[in-house]
């Protein structure tokens, strides 16, 4: 009952939005906006026509590669460069000027490196997700607590036991939220990616609906499906957060 | 009684933005094997600046501190420092925290069954699957202890380990340090800034001038244990601290 009350307000916001939707396109008798109905009997079309599927999984299958990469790239790199001075001061300065650009900034660059396949769009996945979560791994290191360093020291454990039972759990939080923040940015970067040459995908669906004959109900059918799957991939970084052995970061 | 720790000529200045600031001024004192020695002093006299020098945190400016007749240079698993905050690894279980710090030789189910042993002297047994937060602050102090006994530790730094908890839980944890010292011959040096507290365990008590800080005067606490903080003797004793601290009998409320 409580959690109905704090869902009703968010879920009313958006049936407003929708009924505002469907009066304007009917006011204003717009040939080309799609109503609300327009885009669901869309939506149903690429759903029944099976090409819905093909571009999530286009879309998703490329996500998971490029962040996979990044992920593997970033943990080892924000810890080694959290953990030694020396590494930090010799690579923050470029981390810190590559960070700002733009992923979007970067496609000429990959089409000219990976050509118009899959190998572009997964670089600039990679190149998007890579920096926040470094960032968040280097800062993770930097605020473990010194009573866990010097109790790891009084007991006189090994390198090895130092990291696997101190210092990647005492970070391992942070490395999670780095996770989620790239995860975000990588899903807002393959639509962009592949609005550009790529022939699948579920930004290749919005623009081809445009180029096609201004079918702009599946374009907003397309923007949706986004949005609904970008807030599926943050629960499921969510869900990262409740583990037993990072619980107590969040806990308070 | 053999000679546990030896400290001679202590000194820590640190340098701050208005000069050198100094913390320990010529500090030395010895401490007997088995021996339960308590430091009292001002907040901020440089109590644990002391005691992490005499651990092996960190170096002095000048002085040494033998263990054993050896000089002592950084820490190790022969003296354990147990701290105010504490420092339980809160993303491992109580059993995986008791087993921390055994390095030795041991096989899995060896470190197991000691961890279990602990657990079960502090009175933690039956939470040994659950993780720190899900514990209150008495039982992490307890956990704590347990850690560092499981190495068995020839000396245990004890600084000002139960000030964070509540008047009754850290009266009840004294109580229980002392039944484990009963059981386990350690030797612990304790800093604190409660006068009752260094009475009801040490056997000497130390009290440290404001900063920089030396060792103003020394109190042999000879009542046996169980020691009734409500005696006489307890009182005077108390008195007699306080007024070294510069508390008179006059600023006394009770």
């Amino acid at each position: 009952m409580s959690r109905l009350r704090q869902f009703l307000p968010g879920i009313a916001v958006i049936v407003l939005l929708i009924a505002a939707w469907w009066l304007v396109v009917n006011a204003t008798r717009s040939v080309i906006f799609p109503t609300p109905w327009q885009v669901v009997t869309g939506t149903v079309e690429l759903i029944r026509d099976g090409t819905l599927w093909l571009h999530i999984g286009a879309s998703l299958g490329r996500v998971a590669a490029g962040f996979a990469l990044a992920v593997a790239v970033a943990v080892p790199l924000g810890l080694w460069m959290g953990w030694m001075r020396g590494a930090y001061d010799t690579l923050n300065p470029l981390f810190q000027i590559l960070r700002p650009i733009s992923p979007i900034a970067w496609i000429p660059i990959a089409i000219l490196w990976f050509g118009v396949g899959n190998a572009s769009p997964i670089y600039l996945i990679f190149i998007s997700s890579v920096f926040p979560m470094i960032v968040q791994t280097v800062a993770g290191v930097h605020t473990i607590e010194k009573r866990y360093l010097r109790a790891a020291e009084n007991f006189g454990v090994s390198r090895y036991k130092l990291f696997t039972q101190v210092v990647i759990p005492a970070v391992l939080p942070q490395i999670i939220v780095g996770m989620r923040i790239g995860l975000g940015v990588a899903w807002l970067v393959v639509v962009a990616a592949e609005m550009i040459a790529l022939r699948s995908g579920l930004g290749y669906l919005i623009i081809d609906s445009r180029n096609a004959g201004n079918r702009y109900d599946l374009v907003i059918a397309g923007m949706i499906i986004i949005g609904l799957i970008g807030l599926l991939l943050d629960g499921l970084m969510r869900g990262l957060e409740g583990l037993k052995m990072v619980r107590w970061r969040y806990a308070h | 009684m053999p000679i546990k720790i030896d400290v001679a000529g202590l000194r820590k200045n640190f340098a701050t933005d208005q000069g050198t600031l100094a913390v320990v001024d010529d500090v030395s004192l010895q401490v007997g094997d088995g021996e339960f020695i308590a430091i009292v002093g001002p907040s901020g006299c440089g109590k644990s600046t002391l005691m992490r020098m005499i651990a092996g945190f960190i170096p002095p400016d000048s002085g040494r501190v033998l263990i054993d007749g050896a000089v002592r240079t950084q820490p190790g698993p022969q003296g354990i420092l147990i701290s105010q905050h504490g420092s339980v690894f809160p993303w491992l279980t109580v059993q995986e925290n008791l087993m921390f710090g055994l390095n030795g030789g041991q096989s899995t189910s060896e470190k197991i069954a000691i961890a279990d042993h602990y657990a079960d002297i502090v009175g933690l047994k039956g939470f040994e699957g659950s993780y720190p937060h899900e514990l209150s602050g008495g039982m992490l102090k307890r956990v704590e202890i347990a850690r560092a006994l499981a190495v068995k530790p020839a000396i245990l730094y004890m600084d000002e380990p139960f000030s964070a908890l509540d008047a009754l839980m850290s009266l009840r944890m004294r109580n229980e340090l002392l039944k484990i010292l009963g059981r386990e011959r350690h030797t612990v040096l304790l800093i604190t800034h409660d006068v009752e507290e260094a009475i009801h365990l040490a056997d000497r008590v130390m009290v440290l001038s404001p900063r920089p800080t030396r060792i103003q005067a020394t109190f042999e606490v000879k009542m046996p244990h169980p020691r009734k903080l409500t005696s006489p003797e307890v009182q005077q004793l108390r008195m007699a601290i306080l007024k070294e601290l510069g508390v008179g009998s006059d600023d006394e409320q009770n």
